[in-house]
């Protein structure tokens, strides 16, 4: 009841953040039902222009663009959810752990984290897939490494917060164990920042997938994906083409809808903290 | 310290290198099987491992390769043969060149409307500014980089899209040739750095020794020349140095869009093709540029804060 | 005499969920040249803003609504930006509770004082700096030609805390708002503090307004008084009427506060001890000691008072009995057997016998816990309780701590600091334990709804035997709580014995010091326990 009452009070910019979100949730799941043809089907001439059978023309070999993007949806949403799931997994559970134990298990973890967070991550990920070549397993699991670094930063800071409030304090003296305290003590007080803190590391990873595919790296064809849909049209936009922008252009409209609501939802979290 | 600092700065960079070195070596089969393929003769497979000197143990390689690197000599490029050296020198350059003038563009830019967001929040200015920043670190580097194609290089045709550049041009020519790759990193590192100038001033202008400043009765000039001000340089310099070392890294995408001659560009190029001794190379390079810049932050953060500076 | 300020019918409104509510709701005040008006009030009472509306100015997410606030014939109320700036400073300064927050990291402490008279084109900064230094020395600031050349964070609470009165000094103005300027302090560097507002203000014959939520503080420095309460006008009058002769029943309760004592029993000679502190050490380096040679003991149903300033060690003495930092040297021995000394070796049962009351209410209990859950755990966990038996026993120590029923449904946010303080207290006792060490539990609390937690304290004491192991640097408390005192001070223990011995003359030199610097409601204390001391020194 009381998540339907904070939707009534939500300010215009994070409804249009909540619509532009399901647009892309619906497109994502219901791909097969509302896509005009097949995900791979060539249905017609190279890059033509937009008319009444394909709304948004077709691309470089011919395939209906409407088609490929909201497939494209399913695909990059799908992994860069997963993605950002298992990062926040292990970032968390490990900035808690080393939070709530303290000493050298927190000492040990937060300097390797340290040093993997010197390292850029874009040429960390590069490097890496360089060895492991281009596959979506890897993909997943070298980014959601990556970038839990981040994850953890943030989640053993805000632990450390609540870990030295008297609360804390009292469970440990009552003989808690140290799940406990995770589950119970902790977690539900860091929930507002580490949702907001997902919306925001969902963005990073959706775009930086993204910006992987296009440098070609990322999810191979011909699996419909919007960063690898902008690579493969791109060349058309110096002949005013300009079928490379829709993708890109889709990427930015989901990014910006999740931005609206974090900004909306940081809001509450800091007016709530007094 | 600062030494401190320095001297985990460069841990840092000897852990990274050594991480650089075994992600490498955790290869499954080896480097030249792998660049070979499965059907090479075993005679070639072996002298392709000599000169890799994939022979010799693993710490010894390491060391060799290290010392390598500090003398300037980066091995040959498994693609072409080519001495990596001849291959990053005038790139990385590029790549630097690039990085600085969009660097001596957004800096300025970047603080200077920060600041005017923070002391002028929500007026209609800052809301505009934050809705830009906001749309902006939203979007891919790709996608500004194309609209800014469509709109300056085939809409109206007065930049090329395509930056190429030699040694030959005068610095007028380069400066117009890669006009859109420097746009494109300085719109999206300004919102960037624009967000949390405006944070940190903000924290700042809500500090009790702020509100002393206005009952005494200073004007606002001097309530942020001087009271603000030399508080807020920390915390601005760290922002600066942090986004400087994002927008070398940025630099990747952007040049593979516009087809510039840099670094980021070799590197894509390299991984995609496995070449594994450039791919080492110029992914340190960017580390340690990355690295550097990250250090000169923290450095410049402890030396601006007033605290620090005067110890007890 | 003529007036200097004149607020009238002041309202001002402060912005929460969306909208402008009122918060001062029509407040009339007149000061006279060279008077002292204290402002008193408990926390809510809107005395803070007040203060600072009387320069004109509100903080973030306030505004004055209305009046007039009329200051040397100007009206401030709806002045220009310019006159603001003319004024403040120059004619009425501000001496704020913080002044670590308050003075500019960056900056060297008399370039801060100089640069109010310097702005203001009242002298040049060579002037400024002699002007200083004398002003320094008058404060009785240690070393008063260099002090003002040191950073904020080099210099002292204390002493920093006088740079920023002699900074509001700067400019000689006709008004200085003191906003509880001693409250962050020790008791005996508050009447250093107290000492220096109340020369400086006699010797200029400066008008002031004092705010504090301490009566017995205000009483030494104030010619006239007002009590606020919820943004309103309680009562106001001269000081010595006010103290004497209060008309309306908050200030009388405000006046009776710490008058409640518990009985003492003379013919007491029960020797049962449940906790005893043995020879004990700690530091938290290893090197430098935090507690040296601490010896004591507390006897069943009884109550332990340790008092201490900051960093005399008490707070770590909790630690180390509990469990929470082992110590280097010693035994802690409860119910005659010695516990493990680290808090991960001690079995549940030794866990159960003793618990914790906290300071702050508002961090002691979990904020996203249900009552119910809060005070179950422990029953649950010690007890192994169903839900049935639970939820019944939930009920009977709400009740215990006299709180209703349906509070049970509620969140800690929805409760008050008092009511907060209660739920701390009941989950102590639902583990029943035979020992609670309280940790300055009443330090946070407004002082009417402290000393309803000090009597709950005793009479539950009265029903369930419970000894009580009291930290608490306030010696109202003490005297009112407690049936043995324990002194400290850096790391060990000046004196203990029984309250009546530690009360009575002659003291050890430290606990001296300690009573005689908490203020009384006698407006004459100060000036006489000034001329004491300075008598004791020349002798």
């Amino acid at each position: 009841m009381a998540f339907f009452k904070l939707l009534r009070q939500s300010p215009l910019s994070a409804r249009i953040g909540m619509a532009m979100i399901l647009i892309n949730i619906a497109a994502a799941i219901f791909a097969p039902v509302i896509a005009p043809y097949g995900e791979t089907e060539v249905v017609g001439d190279v890059w033509l222009s937009a008319s009444k059978d394909h709304l948004l023309g077709t691309d470089h070999i011919g395939r209906d663009m409407l088609t490929r993007l909201i497939y494209g949806a399913r695909n990059t949403i799908a992994i860069a959810f997963v993605t950002t799931m298992l990062s926040f997994l292990i970032g968390s559970i490990s900035g808690f752990f080393a939070a709530t134990i303290g000493g050298w298990t927190d000492l040990t973890l937060s300097r390797v984290i340290d040093i993997l967070m010197a390292f850029p991550t874009l040429i960390f990920a590069l490097m890496v897939l360089s060895v492991t070549g281009t596959s979506i397993t890897a993909l997943i699991f070298v980014i959601a490494v990556l970038d839990s670094t981040r994850v953890y930063r943030l989640s053993r800071a805000v632990a450390m917060d609540i870990e030295v409030m008297e609360f804390c304090e009292a469970a440990r003296l009552r003989g808690e164990r140290t799940w406990w305290l995770m589950r119970h003590e902790i977690l539900p007080n860091a929930m507002p920042p580490l949702v907001a803190e997902f919306g925001l590391r969902f963005c990073f990873v959706f775009l930086f997938i993204a910006a992987l595919s296009f440098l070609g790296l990322g999810i191979q064809p011909p699996t419909a994906d919007w960063g690898g849909m902008v690579r493969e049209n791109a060349g058309a936009i110096t002949f005013g083409i300009f079928t490379a922008l829709w993708p890109a252009g889709a990427i930015a409209f989901l990014t910006v809808g999740v931005n609206l609501i974090v900004d909306w939802f940081l809001h509450i979290a800091s007016g709530l903290k007094d | 310290m600062v030494a401190k600092r320095l001297a985990l700065g460069l841990l840092t960079l000897i852990i990274i290198s050594l991480l650089i070195f075994l992600g490498v070596e955790l290869l499954p089969g080896d480097v030249a099987e792998a660049i070979l393929g499965q059907s090479a003769l075993p005679e070639t497979v072996a002298a392709f491992r000599k000169e890799l000197k994939l022979d010799l143990p693993a710490h010894i390689r390491y060391f060799s390769w290290l010392g390598d690197l500090a003398k300037g000599e980066f091995g040959n490029s498994l693609a072409n043969g080519r001495p990596i050296a001849d291959l990053i020198g005038w790139r990385f350059s590029n790549t630097l060149f690039l990085a600085t003038v969009a660097a001596l563009i957004a800096v300025p830019v970047a603080i200077i409307l920060g600041i005017l967001a923070a002391l002028y929040r929500n007026s209609l200015f800052d809301r505009l500014i934050s809705m830009a920043t906001l749309s902006t670190i939203s979007f891919p580097e790709f996608f500004v980089a194309y609209i800014l194609i469509a709109l300056l290089s085939v809409q109206i045709i007065i930049f090329p899209s395509i930056s190429n550049i030699n040694e030959q041009m005068s610095l007028f020519e380069k400066i117009h040739a890669i006009f859109l790759p420097c746009l494109t990193l300085t719109l999206v590192v300004v919102a960037h750095m624009m967000r949390q100038t405006r944070a940190a001033i903000i924290n700042i202008m809500a500090s009790p020794f702020i509100e002393m400043a206005r009952l005494k009765g200073l004007n606002r000039t001097r309530i942020i020349v001087l009271h603000a001000f030399p508080n807020a340089l920390s915390p601005v310099i760290n922002v600066v140095a942090i986004n400087l070392a994002y927008l070398v890294v940025g630099v990747v995408v952007v040049e593979v869009v516009f087809v510039y001659p840099g670094l980021g560009q070799l590197l894509v190029d390299s991984v995609s093709k496995r070449d594994i001794p450039v791919v080492q190379a110029s992914g340190l390079i960017f580390a340690t540029v990355y690295i550097g810049l990250n250090l000169l932050a923290d450095v410049l953060s402890i030396i601006s804060n007033p605290r620090l500076r005067n110890p007890k | 005499m003529g007036k200097i300020l004149d607020i009238k019918n002041l309202k001002i409104e402060g912005y929460s969920n969306e909208k402008w509510v009122e918060i001062v709701h029509g407040i009339d005040l007149t000061l006279d040249k060279g008077e002292v008006l204290g402002l008193i009030g408990e926390s809510g009472a809107g005395k803070s803003t007040i203060g600072l509306a009387s320069m004109a100015y509100t903080r973030q997410g306030c505004r004055i609504a209305s009046g007039s606030i009329v200051f040397d014939g100007m009206e401030l109320f709806g002045a220009s930006k310019e006159t603001f700036r003319k004024i403040r400073g120059s004619r009425i300064a501000y001496v704020a509770q913080s002044a670590a927050a308050s003075f500019n990291p960056a900056h060297r402490l008399i370039k801060q004082y100089a640069e109010a008279p310097v702005q203001h084109g009242l002298m040049d900064f060579a002037e400024a700096e002699q002007k200083a230094i004398d002003i320094y020395r008058r404060l009785l600031l240690p070393d008063p030609e260099k002090i003002g050349y040191r950073y904020p964070h080099q210099v002292s609470g204390g002493q920093l805390q006088r740079a920023m009165v002699a900074m509001a000094m700067s400019c000689q103005p006709d008004i200085i708002v003191f906003d509880e300027p001693t409250t962050a302090l020790d008791v005996t560097t508050q009447i250093e503090v107290l000492a220096a507002i109340k020369h400086i203000t006699e010797q200029f014959d400066m008008a002031a307004i004092y705010i504090t939520h301490d009566l017995a503080v205000v009483a030494q420095l104030a010619d006239r008084i007002m009590v606020l309460r919820y943004g309103n006008l309680v009562e106001e009058g001269e000081a010595r009427t006010l103290l004497d002769n209060p008309k309306e029943a908050y200030t009388k309760d405000l006046l009776s506060v710490r008058t409640f004592r518990k009985p003492t029993d003379q013919n007491d000679h029960n020797q049962n001890i449940i906790l005893k502190v043995q020879d004990v050490s700690a530091s938290y380096t290893g090197k430098e000691m935090v507690l040296e040679d601490i010896n004591l003991k507390i006897r069943r149903g009884k109550t332990v008072a340790l008092v201490g300033e900051s960093g005399s060690g008490k707070s770590t003495l909790a630690r180390v009995i509990t469990g929470l930092l082992p110590p280097l040297q010693g035994q802690i021995i409860f119910e005659g057997k010695e516990l493990p000394p680290d808090l991960k070796s001690r079995n549940r049962e030794h866990l159960r016998q003793m618990q914790m009351i906290y300071q702050m209410p508002d961090t002691a209990v979990n904020p996203r816990q249900k009552i119910r859950k809060i005070i179950g755990r422990p029953l649950s966990f010690y007890f192994g309780m169903d839900r049935k038996k639970r939820e019944n026993r939930i009920i009977e120590l709400l009740e215990m701590t006299e709180l209703p029923e349906k509070y049970i449904e509620r969140y800690p946010g929805e409760l008050s600091g008092g009511e907060k303080q209660r739920i701390c207290i009941a989950r102590a006792l639902a583990a029943n334990p035979n020992l609670i060490i309280c940790d300055e539990v009443t330090s946070a609390l407004d002082q009417l709804v402290a000393e309803e937690i000090l009597k709950l304290l005793q009479r539950l004491q009265n029903e369930l035997g419970v000894s009580y192991l009291f930290i608490t640097h306030d010696l109202a408390t003490v005297k009112a709580i407690s049936d043995e005192i324990v002194v400290m001070l850096q790391g060990r223990i000046v004196e203990q014995g029984e309250k009546q011995e530690i009360l009575t003359p002659p003291h050890h030199e430290y606990t001296d010091l300690l009573l005689s610097s908490v203020p009384e409601m006698n407006p004459d204390w100060l000036d006489n326990l000034l001329a004491e001391r300075q008598a004791a020194q020349s002798l």
